[in-house]
This record gives structure tokens, C-alpha cells and sequence, in this order.
């Protein structure tokens, strides 16, 4: 939130605090949990209690457990109960496949009686094709933004990523192929991610920035114009990166349109253009400086002969422990949990200490090991004791408030807001709208891009990155309340989810619970069960308030946040 | 069996409220002291409605002219009531240029359209590290945030794109709306109050189950943000967007000819803008204090002269004149700054196919109202409009100062980003002492 200092506080004042705010994250990592892991290996074992575990017995799990439960102790904090299946199938569906599981879903899984239920879960969904699908909006976004930009192929960015996500290609040749990207922009899809780079002529200013903070965890933008006020990024380094991507060319090529008689836009392609030598920038004081392809240190041939972003590629993807794993497990971490090792999730370094470097590191070097298998992350991550653990706080663990600027300790699992995508897939999947009001795949993916735009906001954040959150607009509040696609939902004609249930077996007592679990993957408590019914009793019209019900469950803060 | 209400949610119920604790107080008391409060309230409107000429208007044929120069155009000056001259197809701003100033500036380098619109909006250059917010945005933290009373979002921007609110958050984004004053999904269609009220007590039980369960903070924003848009839906202050209640007399002060019997007060096709800026007018009276009205159509690479003098600027002349003299009639025009401005102005030079192209370095923007000084030119262009003459060229950043200044925020106001970088209220830019007096 903006946080604003005093009106007649001077300029220099505030700057003073800047750095003060600087100097507290440096001193917090002395005393931080890190420091106590390496001298007690052994965690406490009234702390640890009973091993948790949900039937998955790989003993990376066991070792990510161990070391979020001795940050516990340190913290002396109490993690909160294991979630019920209730809670935590909810969780996982949303995380991994991107939309809230449906009644049916629900059901089996409460009455599936295997101890190792939630891993048998947690592989179901990598292997469905939503995972598939939801990984891929994720990247997309990620990589070219929500709204697409002047010359990019969405298709194309869409397709590169279904393909490696259904074949779970491993990571660093996903990160390698995108950085060195070279065609069509349909027939080879990776060359999108630079293309939504190069909107401004601007010497490859934005590819440097995107492609280091996205795959590396790097902010190295401000270094553009100046060194890092509090970190170890120099300016030389921002153009010594940059040297790298200035071999990258762009064609839009234009075609003849016989209908209208006139030149309209055709593909656009990278291509490669002959650069060689230094670039040159300018210091603050003025003086020209140059700066050649140097990689973290590793300087490349800055000849003629070398293909600059191979090299660079090259690079990134070597070592026991490179940038990308480091940045790829945390900003996976931070999709399952809300919050990832460090803030923001995309600034490693050691100007920002991770709240679990260990941890951090161990997960890294393991994910290089399992040759960069997004899937096993998941699966690490989805199967560790602190997801599966309730989004309830208890009065033990209420100094882990991430949310009011506190370390994550991962005590209980953190509130997160739905993504647009979420949203909609989720009603859908809740109330079955695509199959009352709507015909035809092509019609409902239509409606759902023109719904999803209502969501794209730019965000204002230092990276001028978007936000497609529910994140607290009145438009957006006005849409769910008074929208089409709310409107359908309630509107019991043939085919929607209502109807059936109102058309199904079953007493008002069996109805009101079937439009919880469809609506919140739970049953209605005693009290919101008697108050249904109450509403039921006093009304002339039954069918208005099972449709107001509905409304009202959709339209809840419990439906809207994931949790 | 009985069921608790929930609180907060419902507007009639509140009113209920409203009406059972006034009783208590003696009736004429009451009314006494809702009169001082209107009277305050009114005092502390102070507002800006911002004049967007998206696409870069000419303003060397609008306020800046040139005769006799070989980039003078087609144009003649003509007096005014102010101490300056301005085009001769401006006739009925002419009456009123009393009220209004124009400023010469050069805002240089930013002749892109994206570019543009973000220096003029936001008074910093664009920058990779982080996005500003547009004044509006500003001004709706710094006035709207006070403003208790007022039901309807504090930056609202008819007919435009929208600008981003940058680090001010989401909830000093611009409100969009177009010139119909019709705002989407604001309606539950023909579901009765009563309904509304059913799926808001609902509502109700559920949410407060989640507030109460030990999740963090988010649960109550979900609520406080469907109170907000309730409120909106139900507020009587939403009658300000509808401008076909205006009196056929004041719809005829912003159109450029009067309607025939039976339309809409020439509020058709033809006048947009004055439609919009008298929706400004009505949203400023019920408290709002950042109003942007977006006028497109000044890229005019080609044929500018006819396309000014035919369609431009008589709905341009009948807008700025009518909301003038509109404000002034309700003893508004002393707390409503007004500015006109596009992300920059037309080359001087005039081009091939009649037209002029995108040009920074020497333009002029209009300011007026808000108790700034009338009716004077501040700083000048050389006699071909080619470049500014005095020692001073002004920045966007100072014309947010003066309007910070006229609605009575501090200069010395400093913001901070996201990331904790202090940022000055407009750039840092200096009230402009011949309009502040």
C-alpha cells in the first residue's frame, strides 16, 4: 500500500528511511532462523510431534518439513492444525489446475477412505489436462502480459507453453529456448516472450530487464541509469547484460489485403543482426562508458562470430545451483503459499536474505538434480506439511502475518485472491454456466477473453506489471453482483447447475448442503443451515432464495479468495 | 425463529437508522445543523475537471496565434474579456476568457502519443522502475480519501481510456464512465429492493463466518468494497451521471447551437463533450473532487483548418464557454480549477496535406477557475510559434502545482512508491506566481 511520509517531511528524510529500511532486512538475517540451522541440526521433538504426511514418503518432503519446523521453533511459533480434506482440496485444485473442484469431486474425495489420498490427488491433477492449461495462462501472462501487446502472437506464446507443460519439458531448456528465440512468430511460439520486449526502440533496455528479473530473480533495472543504491548490482552490469540481446532484430512483415486494397500487418519474427564490440552508456555524471558481454563475471568473445544470446543461454542454465532454479523454486513456492523465501519473489541477492536460505538452496540444488522437473517441484511442494496445514492462524502463530510485513514462517497457509482465470473457470466449473445461455466452445472462449479483460488492470508496481486479481475494484464488484455470467448461474434454466440441484433428490436440508459444497467445497454450518431454512420458511417464493443463496455463496469473500 | 441481521450492508436499512436517531434530536435543531453542514460541505468542494484533448491539439489555432507568420494559418485573433487574444472560432470562450489564463510551455522530448499522455498525466517522464500515478489519482488520495460523505468514487473519467493510479492503489484508479452516465452492471435489472436485500443478508452470514475465522484481513476488504459498490448502486448521489435531468436551459449553455424542440437540448452526436463536461459539473457538485473528460480528435495530421473550424472547436467553444459561465452562475467557478491540455501540441509548421504534426517544444495549455488569477497569458512564444520566448519554459509538473496549490494541497506533500522511494507531488514543480497572485 502507498505509505505516505509526513507533508513537510524533506526529501532527504525520506531517503534516510529508505535505507534504514535497507539496513533492518541486513541485521534481521544475523539473528533470523538460518543462523540457528546449522548449529541444531536436530529439530525438538515435542516441536516435530507426529510426522505429518500424506502418503507420499519421498524423503525430499520429509527434508523440506524439517527445516520449516525448525524456522518454527527458532520463531518459538506453533503451526496451525492440518486442514480438512474439505479445505485443502479446494486449495490444491485452485493451486494446481486453476479452478475449484466440483460437487462430484468433492464427494468422492470425502468418501475415498486411503490414507494417501491427498498424494494420490496431488498426481491426478499434474496429469490432468487443466494443469496443463493453467500453467500455461500463468507464463503467458507472465512472459507477455494479460493484454497482448502490439506484434506478439498470443497463440503462439500459448502453444510454446502447452507443449512444454504437457511434455513437462525441463525448465532450463523452457528458459533457454525463450532466450534465444529466433522465427515466426506462430511457427516457432518462444520468440513471443522477446517480441512483448520490444515495443519501445530502446537499445533491448526491456529485454534486460524482463529477462533477468523473470528467470533469474535479478533486479537489475534500476542499474540502468545508476548503481544499486543497496545491492551489489552495478550499472556496468545492467549493460554488460544488455550487451548480450543487442544481436536481436525484429521484421514485421506487412501483406497486401485484396478486399480493402490496402497493406495490413502480417507475422513478425525475430531475427539476428550483425552487432559486435562494446555498448555504450552514460554514467550519471555524464561520461560515455562501455560495457561488453560479460555474464555474472564469465566474459564472452565479443566478436562478430559469437551468438551473443547462445552464450548467454549457455550461462544461465549451468552449474549446481544457477539464478534460474533459485528464482523458478521460489516463485513456485510463492504460488502455493501467497508468499515465497523472499519479497518481492522476483529480487534474490544478498541485499535481500531469503527468510529460508537454506531451504532455498536445498530445494535448488535438488531441482537441478531432478534435471529441472517442474512437476516433482510441485509435487514437493503440494505434499509438504506446510500446505496442507489449515488457512486458520491461532493465537501461537499470530506474529506470522506475512500480510502486515512480518517474515513467512508458513504456519498456516496464507489467504490468496483469485486470479481472473481462477474466477471464471470456477464459476463455471460451480454453477455449469457454459451449458445454460451459451453455445459452442468458440462462443464460451469468446465470452471468457472478453470477461477476463474486465480484469486487466495495470498495476502500478515498480515493473509496470499488471494485476488480474479480484483485487478490490467497485467495477469488479458491480460485475460479480450484477454480471451476465453471475446471472446465468442463478437463473435455473435447463442445464445449469441450480436447476439440477432444485430438480434433484433429496429434502431443502439436502439441496442447501449440495449448493454449499458446489459453491465452497464444504457443508453449511449448523447456523447457515438454519438460516436458509429460515429464509425458506419465511418466503412465498422457495426458488427465489435458493437462487439468492447461490448469489450470495458465489458472491462471498469465502468463493473469492482462495485459501 | 429469528435470525441475526447483518450490519452495514443494506443502504435502506442504514436510512432506517438515520431516521430513528434523528427523531431524538428536536426536528428544527436537526435541520438547523444539517444547513451548516451543506453550507460547509459545499466550501470544502473543492475540485478539478481536467479537459483531455487526446490526440494533440493545435493550440497555436486555439489560444497561441500566429498572423502574419507563414505558420499562422488560416485563423484570425480576436479579443476576449482577459488581457489576451485567442482564435476567432472561439467566440463564446471569448466572453468568458476573464476566468481563464493560458500558459505557454515546452515540454520538450515527449512528442508520443503514449508518452505524452503519461507526462501530462502523471508529471514525471516515463521510467521503467515505476509507474506514477495520474494527477487524478493524486488528488483522489489527497481530497477524495477525506471526503466521507461522498458515495461515488473520488477520480471519475468520462469517455476516456483511464489512466493508471500508479503506486496510489487500485482504489484511486479513475472510475470509467461514458457519456451516457450509464455504468455497467450497476443494475440488478428488474430484481426488487427487496431481493437486494435478501441476497444481501445472505451475503452477510457467509462473509462474517470467513471474517471470523482467523484468515487475515482480507475477508473484511471483500466486504467493505460490496458495501462500497452497494452503496454506489443505491446512492442518490449516483443522479449525478444522469445528465438528461439537467434543465434544457443549462444543456443549451454547453451545446454549440440550441436543440431543436423535442431533442435533447443538442446533447446528440454532434456534442459530446459538452454532455460530458456538464456531467463533470454535476459530479463536482456532489463532491467529487477529480473529474477527467476526455475530447478526442485533435491528431489532425491533415486538413486542420476545416476540421477545426467545422467540428473541433465550435463544440470546443460552446464546452469551455458553458461550463464557465455554468460554474459561475452557482458560485462554483472559485473551487473548480479548470485544465485543458493534450499530451502535447501541432507542429507550427504547416504540412503537405494542410495539417500539422506532433510537436512539444512550444504550446499552450489553459487553466481557469479555482481562484487563480483570469484572463492572462503567462509566458509567450517567439513570433512563429516555433519556440518559447520567455526565460521560463513550464512543465506539466508545474501546472499540477498550481492546481495542487488552488485545491489546497501542499506543495511539500512527498509520496512514496511501493518500493519505498519518495516521490514530490508534482514532480516537484513550482506554483506559477502570476496565476496564484
Amino acid at each position: 500500500m502507498v505509505r505516505k511520509c509526513q507533508t513537510r517531511q524533506s526529501l532527504a528524510a525520506s531517503c534516510g528511511a529508505w535505507f534504514s529500511a535497507a539496513a533492518f532486512t541486513l541485521a534481521f538475517a544475523v539473528v533470523g532462523p538460518t543462523a540457528h540451522a546449522q548449529e541444531k541440526p536436530a529439530p525438538d521433538k515435542a516441536v516435530q510431534g507426529k510426522e505429518f504426511t500424506t502418503g507420499s514418503s519421498d524423503v525430499i518432503i520429509t527434508e523440506i518439513n524439517r527445516q520449516i519446523r525448525e524456522a518454527w521453533k527458532d520463531n518459538e511459533v506453533t503451526p496451525s492444525a492440518v486442514a480438512d480434506d474439505n479445505e485443502w482440496l479446494r486449495r490444491v485444485y485452485l493451486d494446481i489446475v486453476g479452478h475449484v473442484p466440483s460437487l462430484e469431486e468433492v464427494e468422492a474425495f470425502s468418501a475415498d477412505k486411503d490414507k494417501a489420498k491427498r498424494t494420490k490427488v496431488i498426481d491426478k491433477l499434474l496429469d490432468d489436462p487443466a494443469y496443463v492449461r493453467n500453467w500455461t495462462t500463468i507464463w503467458t501472462n507472465l512472459c507477455i502480459g494479460q493484454q497482448t501487446p502490439r506484434r506478439v502472437s498470443r497463440a503462439g506464446m500459448q502453444k510454446f507453453f502447452r507443449e512444454a507443460f504437457s511434455r513437462n519439458r525441463p525448465w532450463k531448456d523452457i528458459v533457454s529456448e525463450l532466450v534465444t528465440a529466433e522465427g515466426h512468430y506462430e511457427e516457432n511460439g518462444a520468440v513471443n516472450f522477446l517480441l512483448a520486449q520490444m515495443q519501445d526502440q530502446d537499445d533491448g533496455v526491456q529485454m534486460t530487464a524482463k529477462t533477468t528479473r523473470l528467470f533469474m530473480g535479478m533486479q537489475v533495472q534500476c542499474t540502468q541509469c545508476h548503481n544499486h543504491p543497496f545491492n551489489d548490482w552495478k550499472q556496468d552490469q545492467f549493460w554488460q547484460f544488455n550487451s548480450f540481446f543487442r544481436q536481436t532484430g525484429k521484421v514485421d512483415h506487412r501483406k497486401f489485403d485484396a478486399k480493402t486494397g490496402r497493406m495490413v500487418d502480417d507475422y513478425s519474427e525475430i531475427v539476428e543482426r550483425n552487432f559486435s564490440g562494446p555498448v555504450y552508456f552514460e554514467k550519471r555524471n555524464g561520461l560515455m562508458q562501455v560495457a561488453y558481454p560479460i555474464y555474472l563475471g564469465a566474459e564472452v568473445d565479443p566478436g562478430d562470430s559469437t551468438d551473443r544470446r547462445k552464450e548467454l543461454a549457455k550461462h544461465m542454465i549451468t552449474g549446481e545451483k544457477p539464478m534460474i532454479a533459485m528464482a523458478m523454486i521460489n516463485r513456485t513456492w510463492a504460488h502455493f503459499f501467497g508468499y515465497g523465501f523472499t519479497r518481492p519473489i522476483d529480487d534474490l541477492g544478498p541485499h535481500n536474505p531469503a527468510t529460508h536460505p537454506v531451504l532455498l538452496d536445498f530445494m535448488a540444488t535438488e531441482f537441478v538434480k531432478s534435471g529441472y522437473d517442474c512437476k516433482q517441484l510441485m509435487r514437493w511442494i503440494a505434499n509438504s506439511e506446510a500446505y496442507n496445514l489449515t488457512s486458520r492462524g491461532t493465537k501461537k502463530n499470530e506474529r506470522d502475518n506475512p500480510a502486515a510485513g512480518e517474515t513467512a514462517l508458513f504456519t498456516h497457509v496464507y489467504v490468496k485472491p483469485m486470479t481472473a482465470e481462477q474466477l471464471y473457470d470456477s464459476l463455471i466449473v460451480a454453477t455449469n454456466a457454459h451449458k445454460s445461455g451459451r453455445s459452442g466452445w468458440e462462443q464460451s472462449e469468446k465470452q471468457r477473453q472478453e470477461w477476463l479483460q474486465q480484469f486487466v488492470r495495470t498495476f502500478g508496481t515498480d515493473d509496470g506489471e499488471e494485476s488480474n486479481s479480484f483485487d478490490g475494484t467497485i467495477p469488479q464488484a458491480l460485475m460479480m453482483m450484477n454480471g451476465q455470467l453471475v446471472s446465468d448461474a442463478v437463473s435455473v434454466k435447463a442445464g445449469s447447475h441450480l436447476g439440477d440441484v432444485l430438480a434433484g433428490k433429496g429434502n431443502e436440508i439436502v439441496k442447501i448442503n449440495r449448493l454449499y459444497m458446489s459453491a465452497l467445497g464444504r457443508q453449511p454450518t449448523k447456523q447457515e443451515q438454519a438460516a436458509a431454512q429460515g429464509y425458506l420458511k419465511r418466503s412465498r417464493e422457495p426458488l427465489s432464495v435458493y437462487q439468492d443463496l447461490f448469489w450470495a455463496l458465489l458472491n462471498s469473500n469465502e468463493f473469492i479468495f482462495n485459501h | 425463529m429469528s435470525l441475526p441481521t447483518p450490519s452495514g450492508m443494506s443502504r435502506r436499512h442504514f436510512m432506517r437508522h438515520m431516521a430513528a436517531s434523528a427523531a431524538t434530536i428536536p426536528a428544527l435543531d436537526f435541520i438547523a445543523h444539517m444547513q451548516a453542514n451543506a453550507a460547509e460541505l459545499k466550501k470544502r468542494n473543492k475540485a478539478c475537471i481536467l479537459m483531455w484533448m487526446s490526440g494533440g491539439p493545435p493550440s497555436i489555432d486555439i489560444w497561441d496565434l500566429k498572423p502574419g507568420s507563414k505558420n499562422g494559418g488560416e485563423f484570425q485573433p480576436i479579443s476576449t474579456k482577459g488581457d489576451l487574444q485567442i482564435s476567432e472560432h472561439m467566440p463564446k470562450t471569448a466572453q468568458v476568457m476573464d476566468n481563464l489564463s493560458v500558459r505557454a510551455m515546452s515540454t520538450l522530448r515527449e512528442a508520443d502519443h503514449g508518452r505524452g499522455r503519461y507526462y501530462m498525466h502523471t508529471a514525471y517522464v516515463p521510467n521503467p522502475t515505476v509507474v506514477h500515478p495520474a494527477f487524478g489519482s493524486v488528488v483522489s488520495y489527497e481530497l477524495g480519501t477525506k471526503r466521507k460523505e461522498l458515495e461515488i468514487p473520488a477520480f471519475v473519467s468520462i469517455g476516456g481510456g483511464g489512466s493508471s493510479p500508479g503506486f496510489m492503489g487500485m482504489s484511486h484508479a479513475p472510475f470509467l464512465v461514458d457519456n451516457s452516465g450509464n455504468i455497467r452492471n450497476a443494475s440488478m435489472g428488474d430484481l426488487g429492493p427487496d431481493r437486494l436485500n435478501q441476497r444481501l443478508s445472505m451475503l452477510g452470514v457467509v462473509e462474517d463466518n470467513f471474517i471470523n475465522s482467523q484468515r487475515g484481513e482480507s475477508g473484511q476488504a471483500h466486504k467493505d468494497i460490496y458495501q462500497k459498490a452497494v452503496n454506489l448502486m443505491t446512492s442518490k448521489q449516483m443522479a449525478a451521471f444522469k445528465v438528461a435531468d439537467e434543465k434544457k436551459e443549462i444543456l443549451d449553455m454547453y451545446s454549440p447551437a440550441p436543440a431543436a424542440p423535442g431533442a435533447m437540448g443538442g446533447m446528440g452526436g454532434g456534442n459530446q463533450f459538452g454532455r460530458s463536461l456538464l456531467m463533470a459539473r454535476r459530479l463536482v457538485e456532489a463532491g467529487v473532487p477529480f473529474v477527467e473528460v476526455d475530447f478526442g480528435g485533435w491528431d489532425l495530421h491533415a486538413n486542420v483548418f476545416q476540421t477545426l473550424k467545422t467540428q473541433r472547436l465550435p463544440a470546443l467553444d460552446a464546452g469551455i464557454a458553458g461550463l464557465t459561465a455554468d460554474l459561475k452562475q452557482r458560485g462554483m467557478l472559485d473551487d473548480v480549477v479548470l485544465v485543458w491540455m493534450g499530451e502535447f501540441a501541432r507542429t507550427p509548421r504547416i504540412n503537405q496535406d494542410v495539417g500539422r504534426d506532433h510537436w512539444a517544444a512550444s504550446w499552450s495549455v489553459m487553466v481557469g477557475g479555482g481562484g487563480l488569477k483570469g484572463g492572462v497569458a503567462v509566458g509567450e512564444t517567439d513570433k512563429d510559434g516555433t519556440s518559447v520566448a520567455s526565460d521560463k519554459a513550464y512543465q506539466p509538473g508545474d501546472i499540477w502545482a498550481t492546481v495542487a496549490h488552488a485545491l489546497g494541497i501542499p506543495l511539500d506533500t512527498v509520496h512514496t512508491s511501493k518500493r519505498g522511494r519518495p516521490m514530490k507531488i508534482a514532480n516537484g514543480g513550482t506554483a506559477i506566481k502570476e496565476l496564484i497572485g
